[in-house]
This record gives C-alpha cells, sequence and structure tokens, in this order.
C-alpha cells in the first residue's frame, strides 16, 4: 500500500476505534505489514500512514538483536496504561522521508490492546521497542514525531541534567 | 534553474538579526534551504543555504543595506550542494574537562583514524573564567563500527576529559 507522507493533512487526523474484528481487518493487517516490511528500516506501521483512519498499529523490532521485544506486535485500539522515565533519542518517519530528529519518550510503557481476533492483551515495552510503540500510538492521534521534536541543545542538557546515563 | 549558494553572516548579536537578513532575501526573490544559526561567544553566526538564479554578486548586494545597518559581515560561496541529501548519524560522543588549549584535535584526530565521519559538532566552553570548563557534543557517521570509536577512545583516559559513547539508534516508523 502506498505510505502518505506529510504535508498530507490526513496524517493529523484522529483514527477511530476498530469495532469489527472480522475477516476483513486480518486482511487489512497482513496488508500493512507487508507494507511496513517493505519499507527499509521501518520497524513501525500505523494504519494511517496508509490512509486508514482506524486504531490499529504493527510493530516488531524483532531485527534489533540488541533490544529486548515481544516479537510481532499488533495493536488494535492500543491504550498506554503506565510510564516509567524519559529519555532523548533518534526517530525517523516513513511519511516524513529524509530527516530525524531527537524526541523524548518513556523508557517503560505497559500497552493494552487487542489482537486481530478481539482477544484484550498486555504488553510491557522497554527502550526500542516502547519507543516504537509510542511513536506509532502517536500516529493513531493524529502526531507526528515532529510535533515533538527537542532541539540538539536541549538533548545535550536534559542529558546532564538527568546525569546517570554514562555508557561503558 | 537551481543555484545554491552558502551564506555565512557574522556580526555581533542583537535581537532581530534572522528576520531583517531573511526578510531582504525573501524580498530579493530567494529561497532558503537548510540553516544553522548559533550564538558563539557573543557574535551572530549564521550559515544558510540560499537558492537564487543570480550570480554571487547579485546576492551581495542584495544583503548590503541590511549588513551596513547591523554591522554584519556577509560572505557568499557558490556551492553544489542539494537539499534532501542528510546522513543519519550512528554515534553520539560527549566530551568534557577542564578547558586546555588541544582537547578538540586531540579527541578529533582519535576518531577520524576510527572512521567518523562528524555530521554535526557543537562546543561550549562553561565554568568560570578561573577555571573554564569545555563541553563538546559530536554526532557522526561510524564507518568502521561503533566498536573501533570506542577502541580509541580508550587512549584518552587519565588525560583529564571525560569522553562517552554511544550508539545512535534511528528508530524508524
Amino acid at each position: 500500500m502506498k505510505i502518505l507522507t506529510y504535508p498530507d493533512e490526513r496524517l493529523k487526523q484522529v483514527s477511530q476505534p476498530v469495532a469489527q474484528f472480522d475477516e476483513r481487518l486480518r486482511t487489512f493487517v497482513a496488508r500493512l505489514e507487508e507494507t511496513m516490511r517493505a519499507s527499509p528500516g521501518g520497524v513501525g506501521i500505523a494504519a494511517p500512514q496508509v490512509g486508514c483512519f482506524q486504531r490499529i498499529v504493527i510493530v516488531d523490532v524483532s531485527s534489533r538483536p540488541k533490544s529486548a521485544n515481544n516479537g510481532r506486535l499488533v495493536l488494535i485500539n492500543p491504550e498506554i496504561l503506565s510510564w516509567e522515565g524519559m529519555a532523548t533519542s533518534r526517530e525517523g518517519c516513513l511519511s516524513v522521508p529524509d530527516y530525524t530528529g531527537n524526541v523524548m519518550r518513556a523508557e517503560r510503557i505497559t500497552v493494552q490492546a487487542c489482537d486481530e481476533l478481539g482477544s484484550p492483551r498486555e504488553f510491557l515495552c522497554n527502550g526500542f521497542e516502547a519507543r516504537a510503540v509510542q511513536h506509532e500510538i502517536d500516529h493513531l492521534d493524529g502526531l507526528l514525531f515532529l510535533d515533538r521534536l527537542v532541539s540538539r541543545r536541549t538533548d545535550l542538557f536534559r542529558r546532564k541534567r538527568y546525569g546517570n546515563r554514562k555508557s561503558a | 534553474m537551481n543555484r545554491w549558494y552558502m551564506l555565512t553572516v557574522v556580526g555581533k548579536d542583537r535581537p532581530g538579526i534572522v528576520a531583517k537578513v531573511t526578510t531582504a532575501l525573501f524580498d530579493g526573490g530567494c529561497n532558503l534551504g537548510e540553516a544553522s544559526m548559533m550564538r558563539l561567544g557573543g557574535s551572530f553566526t549564521i550559515m544558510l543555504m540560499v537558492e537564487l538564479p543570480e550570480p554571487a554578486g547579485v546576492l551581495q548586494r542584495l544583503l548590503e543595506p541590511v549588513a551596513s545597518s547591523l554591522g554584519l559581515q556577509v560572505h557568499v560561496d557558490a556551492i553544489d550542494g542539494q537539499l534532501h541529501h542528510h546522513r543519519e548519524p550512528d554515534a553520539r560522543i560527549s566530551v568534557y574537562g577542564a578547558d586546555r588549549a588541544g582537547i578538540v584535535a586531540r579527541v578529533t584526530a582519535l576518531l577520524a583514524e576510527a572512521g567518523l565521519h562528524i555530521l554535526e559538532l557543537e562546543s561550549h566552553v562553561a565554568g568560570s573564567r578561573e577555571s573554564p570548563l569545555y563541553i563538546m557534543h559530536i554526532e557522526g557517521y561510524a564507518g568502521q563500527g561503533i566498536d573501533a570509536l570506542r577502541r580509541v577512545l580508550e587512549r584518552v583516559k587519565g588525560e583529564g576529559i571525560e569522553v562517552s559513547l554511544e550508539p545512535v539508534e534511528t528508530m524508524i516508523g
């Protein structure tokens, strides 16, 4: 499927909850996943990125061997139940080509969502995966990472203030 | 016709310079590309990609009134640069320590030896006049991998500067 790119205004609209967990939904999820996997470097995608304004996201960061993850996540009507820790890191977006920027995200989240069959699930996500989930859920509310950019200098000083992230 | 210039403007800092310079450029038919403005040591500095289908002298003259009224130095270079040529950093290096001559040369020579292509660098002298503190922040592309950088940075341990390296893992979603 074709990925919408900003300044397409449709990316700024709020998506609606999924009500029907049927074969059509599952076909759409499969096509959405195909689109994500066909995009270089893409570890997540949200339905509005392909012009479907329903609360569906897919995240799969298992290609990053060093980061803990839940494998392939299909999150329908997702809600973040809790947040913990904040960190700045770099993000890009399939809908915003040729740009990456620094964004503050929670480091650890608990997210509740339905799977493709409509069963409620709960996941604990950390680090890279947590960032991906927050980025995709933002799409459902019409938010892009561009709405959350922090400057390099902010990054530098925040990192100093939070202090104890010295790497080996 | 696309013709890009790198415009450098330097002068004593005061509020309103960016607005006045860019208004003069807009009124003169220029289109702006990427830009980076910094206040360095109380001076205003900006580098701006400017697109104008005219010779460099036209751009220079366009800025004469605003430059002379604000006391700015203007420098114009024709460049063959283009937009949409971003390169993503995969390494971030922070350096700090008591200020002394040679920190940048020492650290960047090691990083270059280990394959780092610096994409962004900013540094500050903080602390007090009596005991100045040097702080530098670098982002770049590690041409020989992060571990190569880590190995060379081991060599500055014990030289009175703190160096930390972390990978930049860009999440594309």
